[in-house]
């Protein structure tokens, strides 16, 4: 009758079954339909950039893990999200010494000098994409129209460019649809950034794939949807209020919810759950200040895009939204503080 | 108004795990057979321990008093057989403590005629009478806690008891053990009612009753006496309900203070199979010899619900039902609060609500703890709002005090849903049962010095 020997634990015996290492694997499976749509849009380059800044984050993670003596924990599949994330806010174009670079800083400041997965403050993929967008202005801001003809046979030259030699772009470079608006005033048509048909990042050109990709996260109970609602409904809502006051220099709302990488910033990055509230009233404040400053950078700010400072801010405040903003304990009548 | 309401309304939060029911829920309730030797500790309740009255080699009759009880919060032990008290010395508890206890060998031919006591008429008895009643019989919550319940009933002065609240919830997993007894035993269950309004002063009384019992809440509805102040509420289902504050909240839409009881708010909760035992116990004078237990889980061949005398050895109880496979884990209650057994040989006790038996299948798997990520799914699931993730933070930090005056350590009663949750394994509840415990020992030292 009696086994081996008896197993004691402490109660409860029972367990949900989701585990971390399921959402994670999960939120991969949700970016791979994101990370095909921007290899068919943008070819080979896009293969390689996402590749090799996988390739940099995981790799960086294993070493540095080996590095400090722990247990690798590359097969949590965090490493492979951040890489993922981290690539697909590239341009198609963006020489792949600087993806491996922008990995590497993804990894080891943002994520392991904190103390690993559970304990980053910024969310990785961002801090990586911030290094690079101070170290290397111009390479970020170029970019490469999509569906080009020779896409899946030829490799863009800047992509090869050597370590610290000055990268040579295709002559083929066209400006975002948000950089057209803020410098030329010229406003893409909504269709077409739903599709993906602009140029941009590899990942924030088709609005629906990102969409669709997050609503099966959500339905797996997965990502926290009111981190998305709230971020695109104040985007939506300020930049409405702002075309209808003066529809000469504010854009559309729809121009704003689709162009540029909100969409995946909302939908994967600001929904990372490491880097927002805790509680469901602290993740709305959390999607709608995110939301204004996306607008506000947008608008008045120096950069055609804000989605990533608005999101790394958005980081930086979730503790203290966590802090101000906790439930109220049963049985007690003011708010905890 | 109706008898039987079917409500919407439950309490905050909660979690809702598979229920696991339906190997037991219908199989009618057996009298189990009796082992060779009851062991019986004195240690069966919460308080002071029994006090042992009887020798060793003395002859004892099913029903006579074994152990008086030693306090107030405290209470006696009944034999469960005839038989001769064969040892008296330390046997082992589900907390792997040993404690002093009885050997009991039932005689093999005996008609187990059980003695009684002085009978307790409902109608004439005072409310004090009614509560020594309820002491004599050696009456605990039969939910699991094992609270003496005249303690539990006696109404402190200055507060007053409006409403009779009957547990029938019964929450955890696998347990069956409340549903039969409300199936089987409507007429002890009324006449319970009639003590225990009596001995609260409560002008009525509700049941609460969760969905997945509809059956037994019909059937209890149908045998209300008409002069008996009785309705029954049936909740949605959804764990911990079973537990008072949030049967209070689903029933009564009201909260009960932190760090206050239920009479707080005018309620005092009762489980309803300990209400069925005073209803059977009381009129005749009679301690508790026996008690419903559910032993079931998918590692036990004949799985039921089993009248079985309080002492019966939990090896003889599983020779008997079958086990197939090898054991891995047992737990002694439910599968979300229960306690994991680490040895077979200690005794059914009257806290003893069930028997889950899993086989080295059945065990949690992947026990790998990853750091947390921060998912908010505890601080969703906890029915009285704590931050299960900050309190676990502050827990591996030794932060307690910050864990008690800053985020309600106290107020959590270790439900487990937080832990049932966690996609990364991190073991909360135990965690906050130590954090919980070192506080107390702190202030206990700080009253000292």
């Amino acid at each position: 009758m009696e086994g081996k020997v008896l197993h004691i634990s402490t109660s409860p015996h029972l367990v949900k079954g989701t585990s971390t290492v399921d959402i994670m694997r999960n939120v991969v499976y949700a970016l791979l339909p994101v990370a095909a749509y921007a290899i068919f849009a943008f070819g080979i380059n896009a293969l390689l950039v996402l590749t090799a800044a996988v390739a940099s984050c995981v790799i960086t993670e294993h070493v540095l893990c080996k590095w400090s003596g722990k247990e690798t924990t590359i097969s949590d599949w965090s490493a492979v999200i951040t890489g993922l994330l981290f690539g697909l806010t590239l341009p198609p174009s963006f020489p792949l010494w600087m993806v491996v670079l922008g990995g590497m800083v993804s990894i080891a400041l943002g994520k392991f000098v904190f103390g690993g997965l559970g304990y980053n403050v910024f969310n990785p993929a961002l801090v990586g994409r911030a290094f690079l967008q101070a170290a290397f202005p111009v390479a970020i801001t170029t970019w490469t129209e999509p569906f080009a003809i020779s896409r899946f046979s030829t490799v863009g030259s800047s992509l090869m460019a050597l370590p610290f030699m000055e990268p040579v772009f295709d002559a083929m470079s066209g400006a975002t649809p948000l950089s057209a608006w803020k410098f030329d005033k010229v406003a893409v048509e909504t269709q077409d950034l739903a599709l993906g048909l602009v140029s941009g990042s590899t990942g924030e050109t088709s609005a629906i794939v990102i969409l669709l990709a997050g609503l099966y996260l959500i339905g797996r109970k997965m990502m926290n949807w009111r981190i998305p609602v709230a971020i695109l409904a104040t985007v939506f809502t300020l930049s409405f209020v702002l075309n209808f006051l003066n529809p000469e220099s504010y854009p559309t709302p729809l121009f704003m919810l689709f162009s540029g990488g909100l969409m995946l910033g909302a939908v994967f990055m600001a929904t990372d759950m490491v880097g927002s509230p805790i509680t469901s009233l602290g993740v709305v404040i959390y999607g709608t200040v995110i939301g204004l400053l996306v607008v506000v950078i947008r608008i008045w700010g120096g950069l055609p895009e804000g989605v990533m400072y608005a999101i790394l801010i958005g980081n930086a405040i979730a503790p203290q939204i966590d802090r101000v903003i906790q439930h109220r304990v049963y049985g007690t009548k003011k708010i905890a503080s | 108004m109706g008898l039987i309401s079917f409500s919407k309304r439950t309490f905050k939060h909660g979690v809702h795990p598979p229920e696991n029911k339906q190997g037991t829920a219908g199989s009618a309730i057996r009298q189990f057979a009796f082992a060779p030797e009851i062991i019986l500790p004195v240690v069966q309740h919460l308080g002071a321990p029994s006090e042992i009255v009887v020798r060793e080699k003395q002859e004892v009759v099913r029903g006579q008093l074994l152990a008086k009880a030693s306090g107030y919060v405290s209470v006696p032990l009944h034999s469960p057989v005839s038989g001769v008290v064969h040892k008296i010395g330390n046997v082992p508890i589900l907390s792997g403590k040993m404690v002093p206890g009885l050997h009991i060998r039932p005689f093999p031919a005996s008609g187990q005629e059980a003695i009684e006591g002085e009978p307790i008429d409902v109608e004439s008895a005072t409310a004090e009478e009614i509560l020594q009643g309820i002491q004599d019989a050696g009456i605990v919550g039969l939910g699991g806690a094992a609270f003496p319940t005249h303690v539990k009933l006696k109404v402190p002065d200055g507060k007053e008891c409006k409403t009779l609240m009957l547990n029938g919830i019964e929450c955890e997993p696998f347990l069956t053990t409340d549903h039969r007894v409300m199936l089987e035993q409507e007429s002890d269950i009324m006449l319970g009612i009639r003590y225990l309004m009596k001995a609260t002063g409560a002008p009525k009384a509700i049941i609460g009753i969760e969905a997945n019992k509809k059956d037994a809440a019909i059937h209890l509805s149908k045998h209300i006496p008409k002069d008996l102040p009785v309705t029954i509420q049936v909740v949605p289902v959804k764990y911990p309900q079973g537990s008072e504050k949030m049967l209070i909240t689903s029933v009564l839409g009201i909260e009960v203070p932190s760090g206050g009881l239920p009479i707080d708010v005018g309620v005092v909760v009762i489980n309803i199979a300990t209400a069925a035992e005073i209803g059977r116990l009381l009129p005749y004078g009679r301690g508790i010899q026996e008690r419903v237990i559910t032993i079931t889980g998918p590692g036990v061949i004949d799985k039921g619900n089993y009248l079985m005398p309080v002492g019966t050895p939990l090896r003889f109880a599983l020779e008997k039902v079958g086990i197939k496979g090898s054991i891995r884990e047992v737990y002694m209650g439910g599968p979300m609060m229960g306690m994991a057994v680490s040895n077979l040989d200690i005794s059914i006790t009257k806290g003893t609500s069930g028997v889950v038996v899993f086989t080295e299948k059945d065990v949690k798997q992947n026990q790998k703890i990853f750091p947390c990520i921060n998912c908010g799914a505890c601080v969703d699931a906890c029915p009285i709002f704590l931050n299960p993730s900050k309190l676990g933070i502050l827990a591996k930090a030794e932060a307690y005090d910050e864990m008690e005056a800053q985020h309600h350590l106290m107020d959590c009663f270790e439900c487990g849903s937080c832990s049932y949750v966690c996609p990364s394994n991190i073991p909360l509840v135990q965690q906050f049962r130590l954090s919980k415990g070192i506080v107390r020992k702190r202030k206990a030292s700080q009253k000292v010095a």
